[in-house]
């Protein structure tokens, strides 16, 4: 055995868990779930190969409506963690030294010590009918009865803001953090104000940063199950509650795993036209 | 010679408790229901007979994906209602029959032994017996909402906002009947259930602003009522009677159409792994003693002979103020579904959900 194969030996023994890992857990049933999407019943344990359920989702209008609404949603939840996580991140990055710096860094993280349904039932303590704004709203004198907040589509996005937060804060503070300052204070130098500023050199710095975190959040978002089915109750109407719905309590796999296909695909197109618009590539992003 | 010896009956003696521990670490997965299998039952069954119980608490639908998921592998025990067997069992193929030697006919109830058999028939095997029976009806706040006497009510105006039903099945059934149609009768003719189904969703949507939200598990709802952000809703029996030990006005009522009767059974997963255990936890359960005893937990009645005997006073009184004897006999009781009907079902359910 000579020196070379014995290395590509030890590289292919080293990439093997990987190798198995995506195969395994990720590769193999994602080909299942395709099988079992095409197959359409025709009696009791009677199936057949064909795509009925692709169609079914484009022909009912309840099935694609779902989706759009989830991804508009999707959208604009991202739209609006970016909007409120940027000047955070900024603040943090540029703005902040040493110790207070990583404390504000810390603080983002701490909610994200308990679990995702535990914060959610922290928001609907704070929001329901019986909750504490509505009674303090109501011992302040602002509300005559008590207020009901929860099940609409406001709850929904502030419960999706709230639980992605974290994932673009992350990101953009890494690339706004290896902005020079002094490339900041030439842009001021050469006659620029805080908006050119902002336009011409920290966005376009900031852009890698900005793609990479609304990528996580958007797909975050749009897979999300427990905020919008506990916030939106009776309203919610999510894609993820659809294709729960469907496996679980309807028993049609075979819709659900179209409608899980569906989402894989629909939402990588979303992700892919949004980079051909922001003009960035992937390897970039993630890079 | 003798150091050989030594460590044959050395390696025998760890063989033997090697057997001993996989003996006494005999375990029965039970898939049942919130309640049925009561932490001090578990412990009783496990000093009587050696045999730790694991309980995964679900509901009907779960129980079937899940058998379905692994072909009925994962449970060596589930208790799904009556009417949700012989369905499931054409289509997936997950329960094994049950061999009834091996049960204590004796312990049970005759008569709901025999129905319960009967409408788990699957090509001539029975594939359940019952175990935890009630109904759905109506949990009212009865100050607060005196005018609920049937499904239909919870659509009234007056209580927008204030009432509460399940997005599931039985909420279909008890509203076609509560618009004095009959979904049982047409069980077996798809198209005059088409019928029905389409006015119950035509009914569901325009009550839909009156929902609060839709429940979905009976410690939610009983919360929901507690805190009085709902004052009526479409529930079990059993938790409207547990809100009334704390608040009295709060009631389970029979409705007038007639309540929703089902019975949860004991079916076994094809590939169960404890039979015998199975068996020997049916026949411990139905103990008239050990039924009290899951009576007070899961706060529904069994099908155990004299079970109610050891049940306190005060649940057989409120019992019967919901169930006077014209009210028992008004039970709409669960026959088994045609395979197919849910799938109907579910388009409906999936509209009204989408429905503003």
């Amino acid at each position: 055995m000579n020196i070379q194969t014995a290395s590509r030996l030890s590289l292919l023994l080293l990439l093997a868990p990987l190798g198995l890992w995506l195969v395994v857990l990720i590769v193999l049933p994602h080909v299942d779930m395709f099988l079992i999407s095409l197959h359409e019943k025709t009696a009791p344990r009677v199936f057949e190969y064909g795509t009925a359920n692709y169609t079914e989702f484009f022909t009912e209008p309840l099935y694609w409506r779902t989706f759009t609404r989830t991804a508009v949603m999707s959208i604009m939840a991202t739209t609006l963690t970016l909007l409120i996580g940027f000047p955070v991140s900024y603040y943090i990055a540029k703005m902040l030294r040493g110790r207070l710096k990583s404390f504000l860094f810390l603080l983002c993280l701490v909610p994200f010590w308990v679990s995702e349904l535990v914060r959610t039932f922290g928001w609907m303590i704070l929001l329901r009918e019986s909750g504490v704004i509505s009674n303090v709203l109501q011992w302040v004198g602002i509300a005559q009865g008590p207020v009901e907040m929860l099940y609409n589509d406001a709850t929904i996005m502030i419960g999706l803001v709230y639980t992605s937060m974290l994932f673009m804060v992350v990101p953009l503070v890494s690339t706004l953090d290896s902005l020079d300052d002094s490339l900041v204070e030439a842009g001021y130098d050469l006659g620029g104000n805080a908006f050119t500023v902002l336009r011409r050199i920290i966005i376009p710095h900031a852009m890698p940063g900005i793609v990479s975190g609304c990528i996580v959040v958007f797909m975050l978002t749009l897979g999300n199950y427990l905020t919008p089915v506990l916030l939106g109750g009776k309203n919610s109407l999510w894609f993820t509650e659809m294709i729960y719905t469907q496996f679980i309590t309807r028993f049609n796999w075979e819709l659900g795993a179209a409608f899980g296909f569906l989402l894989l695909v629909l939402s990588s197109l979303i992700v892919w036209s949004g980079l051909k618009l922001s003009r960035q590539t992937l390897t970039e992003t993630m890079g | 010679m003798f150091k050989s010896k030594l460590f044959l009956s050395t390696l025998f003696g760890a063989a033997m408790a090697m057997m001993a521990t996989q003996a006494s670490a005999e375990t029965l997965r039970l898939l049942t229901w919130g309640g049925y299998a009561p932490e001090k039952v578990v412990e009783m069954f496990k000093a009587e007979t050696g045999i730790s119980v694991e309980v995964t608490n679900s509901n009907n639908e779960e129980m079937i994906s899940k058998l379905r998921a692994t072909g009925g592998a994962g449970f060596d025990l589930a208790q799904p209602s009556q009417d949700r067997i012989s369905g499931a069992q054409a289509e997936y193929d997950i329960y094994k029959p049950i061999n009834l030697s091996k049960i204590d006919a004796s312990l049970m109830i005759a008569s709901m032994l025999e129905g319960t058999k009967a409408n788990t028939m699957y090509n001539g095997k029975v594939y359940g017996v019952p175990h935890v029976w009630g109904t759905s009806a109506l949990t009212v706040n009865t100050t607060k909402a005196p005018d609920i006497k049937d499904y239909i009510d919870l659509c009234n105006p007056k209580y927008a906002g204030k009432v509460s039903y399940r997005m599931k099945r039985p909420t279909l059934i008890a509203f076609a009947f509560s618009m004095g149609m009959d979904p049982f009768a047409a069980y077996n003719d798809k198209a005059a259930y088409q019928k029905i189904l389409d006015k119950v969703e035509a009914k569901l949507i325009s009550c839909k602003s009156n929902v609060k939200a839709y429940w979905s598990g009976g410690d939610a709802l009983i919360n929901l009522i507690r805190s009085g952000e709902i004052i009526a809703a479409m529930a079990w029996d059993g938790s409207g009677w547990k809100v009334n030990a704390e608040m009295p006005a709060v009631k389970t009522i029979a409705p007038t159409s007639g309540a929703l009767g089902w019975i949860d059974t004991f079916a076994l997963p094809k590939k169960t792994k404890a039979e015998d255990a199975a068996y020997k936890w049916i026949n411990f359960v139905m103990r008239p003693k050990i039924a009290a005893m899951i009576t007070e937990a899961a706060g529904n009645f069994t099908a155990a002979r004299n079970g109610d005997a050891a049940v306190e006073e005060s649940k057989r009184m409120r019992f019967q103020e919901t169930f006077p004897a014209a009210a028992i006999d008004n039970i709409k009781w669960y026959p088994p579904v045609p395979a197919g009907l849910e799938d109907m079902e579910g388009k409906v359910m999936d509209r009204v959900k989408a429905a503003k």
